[in-house]
């Protein structure tokens, strides 16, 4: 498959608007793992012909952790540079496969003058499930007989009640889907928010991915399905650290999807 | 009844309406030292809050072992609150229950009624006494309750259930009263519980009886407006805060950060951007993010008052979980002391210039550990908001004090520079397009 990467400043040189902004987020740029969650998804766009384009080097950090971190000044000034760019090109509908960048462009932009349909790429993927448009309805997949358990994020999930969506996805593919312990309105976090990605955590007795991971490998699912950077990044450190890298597995939903597809 | 007892009864009652008086001006004076706040969006999703969450109870039952006993407290609570209204109205007018005559035939059901809610707010308070210090649930156990908070949790059971007794003590020997035809005590009919009591008192000289009632009646009603005085010092205020708390609780997603337009069109200004329409001036002393109490919200400080220390947020909260300091329900009474303590002594400058919230009683260390996960407000049953008070904090802290973590002002300065909060160069951030296309 020859794969299409449009930016939106080359559209606009043609006069055109993307129908969709796939937003890449920093780690969906420079993260050597979650550049993979963005290359998966860009082949899904592909394979089913959606007119989409990526700002490509004109993105910059929504703001999201200097905002959590307290910092609303820097917060902001990213905002509102952002806004200017997009609407700038006149963007109506915003796809990102990060929960972070998802809050703060659907939640957070507006006040500033930033008004976008924001779908987080689970919504998105189950859409497309839903229209057929990847993975048929009853159709075998690789995935039959696995046991995959979907670990929520805080941004996704309680932030802003996405729940389903990515359970959806995941049923699709025709795996077993295992719930831990604490999963939706109860979901632990990774560890990861609220600015802590970017610190050491404070003296305690355990890390906060250690909890969670263990709590994952107690269902005895072989994958650990995620649909966020952070919390991509804090579930593969606690499979490695518990030394179950070889038997289980941490992946995105479009990795899953992309997989099941053949992309 | 004797006139005395009347002006006696009506002195207590004047005395209890003051103090509660009182009091309540003194909470609604710690409230108003936060920022007026706009209460936006819909009034129908406020009211069905109240309704659903407060007079529902819908929160409560993500435990439902916890919340039906606590369902048998508040149903209780509520509905003997009507014979409060009988005793008071007696103790002014003179009068015996005087309900009798204007209920007749449906007196002694309603009185047994409320007798078999007295027996389950009995049995609840019994069982809430064991989860806390025979059972230890973990949450009632954490560093933040070691002391008064631990003793306010077991004095208020302690309390309803004396309270109870008292009810069906004074039943009891009414009843017996009643059979003996002592005047005073008109016939109501056979209450349901307390006349399995009456055994008990059963063989007393009459004269002993009408004290024993008499007492029961008198520690009964006394107790109630001691109790409702020493409710408005505890945690236990949560009875009447929930209402307004969950009518003025915020309506957007939780992942929502409370804007802050005070610095927009700063904002504005430095990157050349036209500030145009309405500008939201920073109200006299305005500071960016919270040091104290009176640089909060409102609404952070009603949460505070509503806080009934249940510990549900604690509980969820994963830095708390992992062995962190931090306890969201410990930032609530924290808020709420320093309001009391900055209350106490509104006129002395000292309280107000040399102890803050943060570094006073909230701790860097603390408010830095929370991964804003939101667990904490999804689990608080009054719809508290523990997050919303932690991120004014760090807001404080990044920008008035620069007193961020090193590692977080290094992650601004990435924001800054390299539009990422990594160490990585603008120019590569479109490198995984390359990478795609060259994979095939």
């Amino acid at each position: 498959m020859d794969i299409k990467i449009p930016t939106v400043a080359a559209l606009a040189v043609e006069g055109k608007v993307p129908e969709i902004l796939f937003w890449v987020g920093c780690a969906g740029s420079f993260d050597e793992r979650y550049k993979n969650v963005t290359k998966a998804f860009v082949k899904i766009l592909n394979k089913v012909g959606v007119d989409f384009a990526v700002l490509g080097p004109e993105e910059t950090c929504t703001g999201d952790p200097a905002r959590r971190a307290g910092n609303d000044f820097l917060f902001q000034m990213q905002a509102m540079a952002n806004i200017q760019v997009l609407n700038g090109y006149g963007i109506k509908t915003i796809v990102t496969a990060c929960p972070h960048c998802f809050n703060t462009l659907k939640n957070e932009y507006p006040e500033l003058g930033g008004n976008y349909q924001v779908v987080h790429h689970s919504t998105y993927l189950q859409q497309l499930i839903d229209e057929g448009k990847v993975i048929q309805k009853g159709a075998k997949t690789a995935f039959k007989g696995r046991k995959i358990t979907f670990h929520d994020s805080c941004y996704l999930g309680r932030a802003n009640n996405i729940y389903e969506a990515p359970r959806k996805v995941l049923e699709a593919l025709d795996a077993e889907l295992v719930e831990m312990k604490r999963c939706k309105t109860k979901g632990l976090c990774c560890g990861a928010g609220g600015g802590q990605m970017f610190k050491d955590a404070e003296k305690g007795n355990k890390e906060v991915n250690i909890e969670r991971t263990e709590e994952a490998l107690e269902t005895q699912a072989d994958t650990i399905a995620v649909a966020c950077p952070f919390c991509m990044t804090m579930m593969s450190d606690g499979v490695k650290n518990k030394e179950k890298e070889g038997s289980v597995q941490v992946q995105d939903l479009a990795e899953l999807i992309a997989e099941s597809e053949g992309l | 009844m004797s006139i005395i007892s009347q002006v006696i009864f009506t002195v207590i009652l004047g005395i209890f309406v003051f103090f509660i008086a009182k009091r309540v001006n003194f909470i609604r004076l710690n409230i108003a030292l936060g920022r007026p706040q706009k209460v936006v969006g819909n009034k129908r999703q406020r009211w069905k809050n109240v309704l659903l969450i407060a007079l529902g109870q819908k929160k409560m039952f993500k435990k439902p072992v916890p919340a039906v006993l606590h369902l048998l407290i508040y149903v209780g609570f509520v509905l003997i609150n009507i014979e409060v209204l009988e005793i008071i109205l007696d103790g002014v007018l003179g009068s015996h229950r005087i309900f009798t005559s204007l209920l007749s035939d449906f007196y002694a059901p309603l009185i047994s009624f409320f007798e078999i809610l007295a027996i389950g707010v009995i049995f609840s308070c019994v069982l809430f006494l064991l989860r806390r210090n025979v059972i230890q649930v973990a949450r009632f156990q954490k560093p933040e309750m070691k002391g008064w908070a631990s003793l306010d949790g077991n004095l208020i059971l302690v309390i309803e259930i004396i309270l109870m007794g008292a009810i069906l003590s004074m039943n009891a020997t009414d009843q017996l009263l009643q059979g003996m035809g002592n005047a005073a005590y008109p016939l109501t009919g056979s209450f349901l519980v307390s006349s399995w009591l009456m055994p008990i008192f059963d063989g007393y000289l009459p004269s002993t009886l009408v004290i024993i009632e008499r007492m029961a009646w008198w520690f009964h009603i006394v107790g109630i407006f001691g109790f409702a005085l020493y409710v408005t010092y505890s945690k236990h205020l949560h009875i009447f805060m929930a209402f307004p708390n969950t009518y003025f609780s915020k309506l957007t997603p939780k992942g929502a950060m409370e804007p802050m337009p005070e610095i927009t069109s700063e904002v504005k200004m430095m990157l050349g951007i036209p500030v145009e329409g309405e500008t939201t001036p920073p109200l006299e002393g305005f500071k960016f993010g919270a040091r104290d109490v009176s640089d909060l919200s409102r609404k952070n400080l009603m949460d505070a008052y509503t806080c009934t220390e249940c510990g549900r947020c604690t509980a969820e909260c994963p830095a708390n979980l992992t062995g962190k300091k931090l306890s969201p329900r410990k930032i609530m009474m924290d808020t709420r002391d320093r309001m009391e303590e900055i209350g106490k002594s509104r006129s002395d400058a000292k309280v107000h210039d040399e102890k803050f919230l943060l570094g006073g009683f909230i701790s860097k260390e603390e408010i830095n550990a929370c991964t804003s996960c939101n667990a904490c407000v999804e689990a608080c049953p009054v719809l508290i908001n523990p997050l919303d008070i932690i991120l004014q904090l760090r807001r404080y802290e990044a920008m008035e004090a620069s007193g961020s973590p090193a590692s977080w002002n290094a992650m601004f300065q990435n924001v800054e520079t390299n539009a990422a909060p990594w160490k990585f160069s603008p120019q590569d951030r479109f490198n995984w397009s390359e990478e795609l296309k060259n994979d095939k």
